[in-house]
């Protein structure tokens, strides 16, 4: 019986590690492919790069003035909540000053008529996303349509993503946020805390044919949105037929959103 | 053969024991009722084929598993339409679908949930139907 | 040789209660944390990553400091480091355990940490560095751990240590060099988009972990009868000062790119480290005293006379330890936030329950290495008979 008790070891070991391939191989490969009894509602909307168009001298000229509508529909049915100070405050979408949304691009000269306007800024949806590169679990991720999407589920709150988006368009639950939703939607979750959570492009309405909530709620039409990739959509009229910009092109994200000057 | 430090090992053994057979003597003659979930929603009771997207059993044993599926289905490949084995469609959703006709979660779900002292987190963040606010 | 921690003096004991009080204190203050999130920090949306973050890079730099000894004495025999090799690999395995703990103590959700490992994401930095940091661990603990227990059982070290040995001197720059990747390749953070931070991070590695080695020899030898020799000490602290030449030299790279350039992107956050940027200046007294303290190291580190006496080289040592930890532990992580995205400058000051978690988990790596020390300076002082 001598080195019994090694070889058993070394035995055992080959086993475990044996035992460890298949959740290795599982690892490693893809998420459950669409096959199955699993598909696309009917009459959901169907797109390569979704996009959005912002004009925001229609909000200014022909909308009221401290009109939020856009940033209370999206709000109210995605259950975000108003957690009350700017320290941890959850925001979808909201308004920046031009300085504060395109930081580096603006001069002393400016129009008057741009001072202390608002600009509509939300997550880019950028088709080369920072903030999908560095998530470790992939609970953020690209879709096929192009939006960046998170996975609530798998988030580990590390929030990589929130200092990779050179957009700050993330924010963190810091807390446990079903208190400070004042009237719960009961069609949409809220989240936990201890998740990083941003725009969807309304991925939800998406999926039954209808277009996203602050597109919708808009009274003066001031954001289009549509497939980039699609030449004959809304957004790609506006894009051939207006100068736009995006918000820090420079580095190369691709964002998707952009504003009509 | 001489135990040594028997007078420290006899009173720890027992000890020992007592606590880890705790569940057994301390709930003797104590049978916890078998969970009894309720279907009688009003959304079930119109229903003229009673069925669920599954049989009975299936679902018992196996939501678990199709929750996971279906929430991989819906949050990471976009697709929300179920066509379960006997050709009809449903949308997979837990808090719109399931709910619609199971609203009553506390005679329902919590049933089984409590007696097998469970405690999914799902609802912290999925919203509750109405009626168990 | 486990049961060597546990046979100590009334001293020892008093360490060790006082570093499980500590820890203690620490692990409720997180058991809070996860109860109510992290709302009980300092951290915000705009600096999302703070103290915690900062604490495991600058530690990160100090586990690699292991190297610096093992490198001369395995590649290039020099045989004055043999006698600390197990000092600097057991340094490594407690400050990489604290890197790991101050992780886990970040999270939001830490019940999930293992996702990491489930939904494996190459293309993610943090996974990699779970990888190094992991694999470092192991590395070291087997190759220290064996090693000793060859000199205690007075057999040479097993054959299959040495290729793990001569892995873990790459491994060990890999570790720093991927968590400076972790800020090197954001787009949008100009204070971290810079091709030198990776070999900032090894500069600062290799003087603040020497120094730390270096104060902790002085400590075994006044405490116990292990005495790392005037021959290794002294090369150590050469390896130091070279090491933190280039360091403040690498600061100062920076501060020419941005100044020169007037670059404003580039320029903002160490207006804001030196002299704070429209109106906010938390970080302005701890970073001149970072600049004070560099000088001053400096100074005495480069005179031959100062570096060689005893009592000025360990206040030297204390100055770079320090120093960097301003720099790296303090400095680095939160002005990378500062000014924000939209450019605007909230600050982050540390909650006192933050502080007492960083302080436990600092008191769990001490302690490990309290355990680990105790283990090899008793086989140690057990050869010398």
């Amino acid at each position: 019986m001598e080195g019994s008790r090694r070889s058993f070891l070394k035995l055992a070991g080959v086993c475990a590690l044996g035992l460890g391939v298949k959740p290795a191989v599982n690892a490693f490969s893809a998420d459950a492919p669409a096959v199955g009894p699993f598909s696309l509602n009917p009459g959901a909307l169907i797109g390569k790069q979704w996009a959005m168009v912002v004009d925001m001298k229609k909000c200014w000229e022909k909308g009221k003035e401290g009109c939020k509508d856009c940033l209370l529909a999206c709000h109210k049915v995605h259950n975000v909540p108003e957690i009350g100070n700017i320290k941890e405050e959850i925001k979808w979408i909201w308004t920046e000053h031009y300085e504060n949304a395109f930081p580096g691009q603006e001069s002393h000269f400016m129009p008057e008529f741009m001072h202390g306007k608002p600009f509509v800024v939300l997550c880019n949806h950028c088709t080369n996303p920072p903030c999908v590169r560095v998530c470790p679990t992939k609970a953020t991720f690209k879709r096929p349509d192009g939006i960046t999407q998170m996975d609530f589920h798998r988030c580990i709150g590390c929030r990589y993503c929130m200092a990779a988006c050179p957009f700050g368009a993330r924010s963190f639950n810091f807390k446990e946020p079903r208190p400070f939703v004042k009237d719960i939607d009961p069609t949409f979750p809220t989240r936990e805390r201890g998740v990083v959570e941003k725009c969807n492009f309304c991925e939800e309405r998406l999926a039954v044919g209808q277009l996203p909530a602050c597109v919708t709620s808009c009274k003066v039409g001031a954001l289009t949105f549509g497939d980039a990739e699609n030449p004959k959509s809304e957004v790609r009229k506006l894009l051939a037929a207006n100068f736009t910009i995006r918000r820090k092109a420079e580095t190369g994200t691709q964002p998707n959103v952009y504003y009509i000057v | 053969m001489k135990m040594y430090n028997a007078d420290k090992i006899i009173p720890g053994l027992i000890i020992f024991v007592a606590v880890l057979t705790l569940p057994f003597w301390y709930n003797l003659g104590k049978a916890a009722t078998p969970p009894q979930p309720k279907i009688d929603t009003p959304v079930i009771q119109q229903m003229s084929e009673k069925t669920c997207i599954l049989p009975k059993t299936e679902m018992r044993a196996g939501h678990m598993q199709m929750l996971n599926d279906w929430r991989t289905q819906v949050v990471r490949n976009g697709l929300r339409d179920y066509t379960a084995p006997d050709g009809k469609h449903y949308n997979m959703s837990l808090q719109n679908d399931c709910m619609k006709c199971h609203s009553n979660k506390v005679q329902f779900c919590d049933q089984c949930h409590n007696y097998m002292a469970v405690t999914p987190y799902c609802w912290t963040c999925h919203v509750e139907p109405k009626e168990n606010k | 040789m486990l049961e060597k921690a546990f046979k100590g003096d009334q001293r020892y004991w008093r360490w060790v209660l006082s570093l499980l009080a500590v820890m203690g204190v620490g692990f409720a203050c997180w058991g809070l944390q996860l109860n109510r999130g992290l709302t009980i920090t300092g951290l915000s949306r705009d600096v999302s990553w703070g103290l915690y973050i900062a604490q495991f890079t600058f530690l990160v730099g100090v586990a690699a400091s292991a190297v610096m000894v093992v490198l001369p004495y395995y590649l290039h025999n020099v045989k004055a480091f043999g006698k600390i090799t197990i000092i600097g690999e057991f340094l490594a395995v407690a400050a990489v355990t604290m890197c790991m703990l101050f992780i886990v103590v970040d999270l939001g959700k830490p019940m999930r940490m293992l996702n990491v490992l489930l939904y494996p994401s190459p293309t993610s930095i943090l996974f990699w560095d779970m990888i190094a940091l992991n694999g470092y661990l192991f590395l070291n603990i087997i190759i220290g751990w064996n090693v000793l227990e060859a000199e205690s059982n007075d057999v040479a070290p097993p054959q299959w240590i040495k290729p793990l040995i001569y892995l873990s001197i790459p491994w060990a720059v890999s570790i720093h060099t991927v968590t400076a990747f972790l800020y090197a390749g954001l787009p949008g953070r100009h204070f971290w988009l810079t091709a030198i931070l990776a070999a900032r991070f090894l500069a600062s590695a290799f003087c603040s972990g020497p120094a730390l080695l270096i104060m902790l020899c002085y400590l075994l030898k006044k405490l116990t009868r292990f005495d790392a020799g005037k021959e290794a000490i002294q090369k150590l602290s050469v390896i130091m000062t070279y090491a933190m030449i280039i360091s403040v030299f690498f600061v100062g790279l920076e501060i020419f790119t941005a100044f020169y350039s007037q670059i404003p992107g580039h320029m903002a956050a160490i207006k804001y480290l030196f002299v704070g940027l429209e109106g906010h200046a938390k970080l302005v007294p701890f970073m001149w005293l970072f600049a004070v303290l560099s000088v001053f190291a400096l100074v005495i580190l480069i005179n031959p006379k100062t570096r060689e006496n005893d009592k000025t080289l360990l206040m030297g040592c204390a100055a770079v330890f320090f120093a960097m930890w301003l720099e790296k532990g303090l400095g680095l992580v939160v002005a990378g936030f500062i000014p924000n995205m939209f450019e605007v400058v909230r600050e982050y000051i540390p909650t006192p329950p933050e502080i007492l978690i960083v302080l436990a988990v600092w008191a769990t790596g001490t302690f490990l290495l309290t355990l680990l020390y105790k283990i090899a300076v008793t086989v140690k002082e057990e050869k010398m008979g």
